[in-house]
């Protein structure tokens, strides 16, 4: 679903990838660890289409990018540590201007499935300016998912949040975004993506140091596993 | 470091003995002009430092479109150095002007089309560089400021234009003169070797100066390079 | 590629298209820029109160006597809609940018220049609502009518090559560090022929001069100056958001 091969990034004469292979078969969920600096965001923001590879390939949902990402970014959805919606619109018009933006037909039964999964059709009709972070959040997801994405990154999507915000949130992005997509998701708390990813990928320097499944992580602990692929 | 070129010091030597004759050229050889007397002597420069600002700001803006086309630094150094070289001389041509003005005008500034314009694209040059100032990134400064010179290169034109709508009195010494024009004069023999004496000394100045600048950005770049290696 | 199993409530209601048309996402923008404006007026309360401070603050800067009157209206109030312009320009990309919804306007499957031009007409909109209120204001005050066709086509000419010009650095200026001082620093310089132009003509018709000589080559000079730059920021848009 996701191929990325010999993928280099710079700004300017600064190198933040420096070759990152990576591949995630369709359905999986990669979680994608490694310190502040290491270049997490900046892998996000190119597989997301945002920022353009300075070498190398990437194929999103089979297509190339930044040739294809058109196509890359209808089959996409993003869930960041930013809400992306405008305060100013309801919860409702956010996700009918997002509907809008991807095109997708029979809009307001859409609108409605989605706040009925991610738990705030009561509030449909408030501005997103008066929610609590965690249901800002939530309604990210919504609005990440509001035309059935195949493909769904989440950078840091817990940043700002508390503790019961957190668990909250946990179980949307299980539910509602992760269900039956495939999904890279970067944090740094090691614990919440120990719980929800199926393969941990350590990014430090601007390459991919190590990759474990959940499977073959049984006999170790992932903190363990994590602190000793950056040793290396 | 590289040690400098051959041919550029031979250039440096070459622009410093023109620049020397010019001046001798226009102070001393050229006959005095009946109206305005001596000051007219400053019209030489004025109009060498005139025509080398307005060789910076096309190149400036040419180079802003081959970046945004091929995306080479080099051509975000030459645009750089165009734009310096470019202030610089606007400024000593709006100097000499002033001086010339103040005799022959009454006046040090007047609100004529070519003043109006140079102090203008004077202002988009400072602008030029408040916006690379303001940005971290590398490559995001560099297409930025791409973008601005092309938006400058048409503006600064339209200016002109639309400021020539009013009446001028900038005098025209070389083409058609507009009746209203206060100062012009036709040029004899001697004046006409100091003028093209002039436009061609500041032509191979501009060259020199041209050449060092870019050489100074691509040294920077090396120097930044540098760094980072050792750094990582 | 449809190998993941499916659940109903997710899949069955939608049906995924292609890209939504040009127009269509042209005008998914400006609805969104003028739904939230219209629930906030943030923007344009802002607009309106620091556009009728200027006047203010000209009336007594500039003693408008009667005499006076007559030459520096337009130009009056060509400076008051340009500070007020890049005002709302500033907060209307601002707003785009705090909450990261650049990134989700530019993460849709559309063409980046149809966002370009939605946040033209929704901030033309915002413009243009302002000066038809300043308008009749100012005729009241001073007694002068500014309701005369021709000068309400200027108006509209120098709102939109302003503004066509002030969206695009004002893309531009969010993304520096010294974003909240940089855009009148970037646009005034470039908007020069479009102010010299727009007080030319709008003083043309207040005095009542020759059309033909005296009005027209402004008017031209507009709608040049509106079409070679629209031109330029539709060509150049991509490489103001992309990285």
């Amino acid at each position: 679903m996701i191929t990325v091969k010999k993928l280099v990034k710079r700004f300017g004469m600064k190198t933040v990838l420096r070759g990152v292979d990576l591949e995630v078969q369709p359905g999986e969920f990669v979680a994608l660890l490694g310190p502040n600096g290491a270049g997490k965001t900046t892998f996000l923001r190119i597989l997301a289409s945002l920022s353009r590879p300075s070498l190398g390939e990437v194929r999103v949902a089979g297509y190339r990018l930044p040739g294809e990402a058109a196509a890359v970014r209808a089959n996409l959805g993003v869930v960041s540590h930013l809400p992306l919606l405008y305060g100013d619109l309801t919860a409702e018009e956010n996700l009918r201007f997002y509907g809008r933006m991807y095109n997708i037909s029979n809009i307001e039964f859409r609108i409605s499935e989605v706040l009925e999964m991610v738990g705030l059709e009561n509030r449909r009709r408030d501005l997103v300016r008066t929610f609590s972070r965690g249901m800002q959040q939530r309604l990210a997801i919504g609005r990440a998912v509001i035309h059935d994405p195949e493909v769904m990154l989440f950078d840091e999507p817990y940043t700002g949040l508390d503790q019961d915000a957190s668990s909250m949130l946990d179980e949307v992005l299980r539910s509602v975004a992760a269900q039956g997509r495939t999904v890279v998701m970067t944090s740094h708390d090691l614990a919440r993506a120990e719980d929800l990813a199926t393969r941990f990928d350590i990014l430090s320097r601007g390459i991919i140091t190590a990759s474990v499944t959940r499977n073959n992580l049984k006999k170790t602990s992932l903190p363990a596993f994590y602190k000793q692929a950056l040793a290396n | 470091m590289e040690p400098k070129p051959i041919a550029l010091k031979v250039l440096d030597i070459i622009s410093v003995i023109l620049l020397g004759t010019a001046t001798y050229l226009a102070l001393v050889f050229a006959p005095t002009e009946a109206v305005m007397g001596q000051v007219q002597r400053v019209f030489y420069f004025h109009v060498g430092t005139a025509w080398v600002g307005l060789l910076g700001f096309l190149l400036a803006a040419a180079a802003g479109i081959i970046y945004l086309v091929k995306k080479d630094v080099k051509w975000d150094i030459i645009e750089v150095a165009s734009v310096e070289i470019s202030l610089v001389f606007f400024l000593i041509t709006i100097m000499l002007g002033s001086i010339w003005a103040r005799p022959v005008w009454n006046t040090w500034w007047t609100w004529d089309p070519r003043l109006t314009t140079a102090a203008i694209t004077e202002l988009i040059y400072i602008a030029y560089f408040m916006l690379r100032e303001g940005i971290e990134d590398p490559d995001r400064r560099a297409r930025f400021g791409a973008v601005y010179t092309i938006l400058g290169g048409v503006s600064a034109p339209i200016t002109f234009m639309s400021i020539r709508l009013f009446r001028t009195i900038h005098p025209v010494v070389i083409g058609s003169q507009s009746a209203a024009a206060q100062g012009g004069f036709s040029m004899t023999g001697g004046m006409k070797v100091a003028f093209f004496f002039a436009l061609f000394t500041f032509t191979v100045i501009f060259i020199d100066l041209f050449w060092h600048r870019i050489r100074l950005g691509t040294l920077a770049a090396k120097v930044e390079q540098l760094k980072l290696n050792i750094m990582n | 590629m449809n190998d993941r199993p499916l659940t109903i409530n997710q899949t069955l209601s939608i049906v995924r298209r292609p890209s939504p048309n040009f127009l269509k996402a042209t005008f998914a923008v400006v609805w969104k820029d003028l739904a939230a404006e219209f629930r906030s007026r943030e923007l344009f309360s802002a607009m309106l109160v620091f556009s009728l401070l200027v006047i203010l603050i000209f009336n007594f800067a500039l003693e408008l006597d009667i005499k006076t009157r007559q030459s520096v209206t337009s130009g009056v109030l060509w400076v008051t809609f340009a500070f007020a312009g890049t005002l709302g320009l500033n907060r209307s990309m601002s707003v785009e940018k705090d909450r990261g919804c650049l990134d989700g306007l530019l993460l849709a499957p559309v063409d980046r220049a149809a966002i370009y031009f939605g946040k033209v007409i929704s901030n033309l909109v915002f413009m243009l609502i302002v000066e038809a209120i300043v308008l009749p204001v100012y005729s009241f005050l001073y007694n002068i009518n500014l309701f005369q066709p021709g000068l309400l086509l200027v108006v509209l000419l120098g709102s939109i090559g302003y503004v066509t010009v002030g969206t695009l650095l004002a893309s531009m200026a969010v993304q520096t560090r010294t974003r909240d001082v940089l855009l009148p620093i970037l646009l005034f310089p470039v908007a020069v022929p479009v102010l010299i132009a727009s007080v030319k003509a709008s003083g043309g018709f207040l005095t009542s001069a020759d059309f033909a000589s005296e009005i027209m080559p402004w008017i031209n000079l507009l709608i040049v100056y509106d079409v070679i730059f629209t031109a330029i920021a539709f060509m150049v848009f991509d490489y103001v958001v992309e990285e």
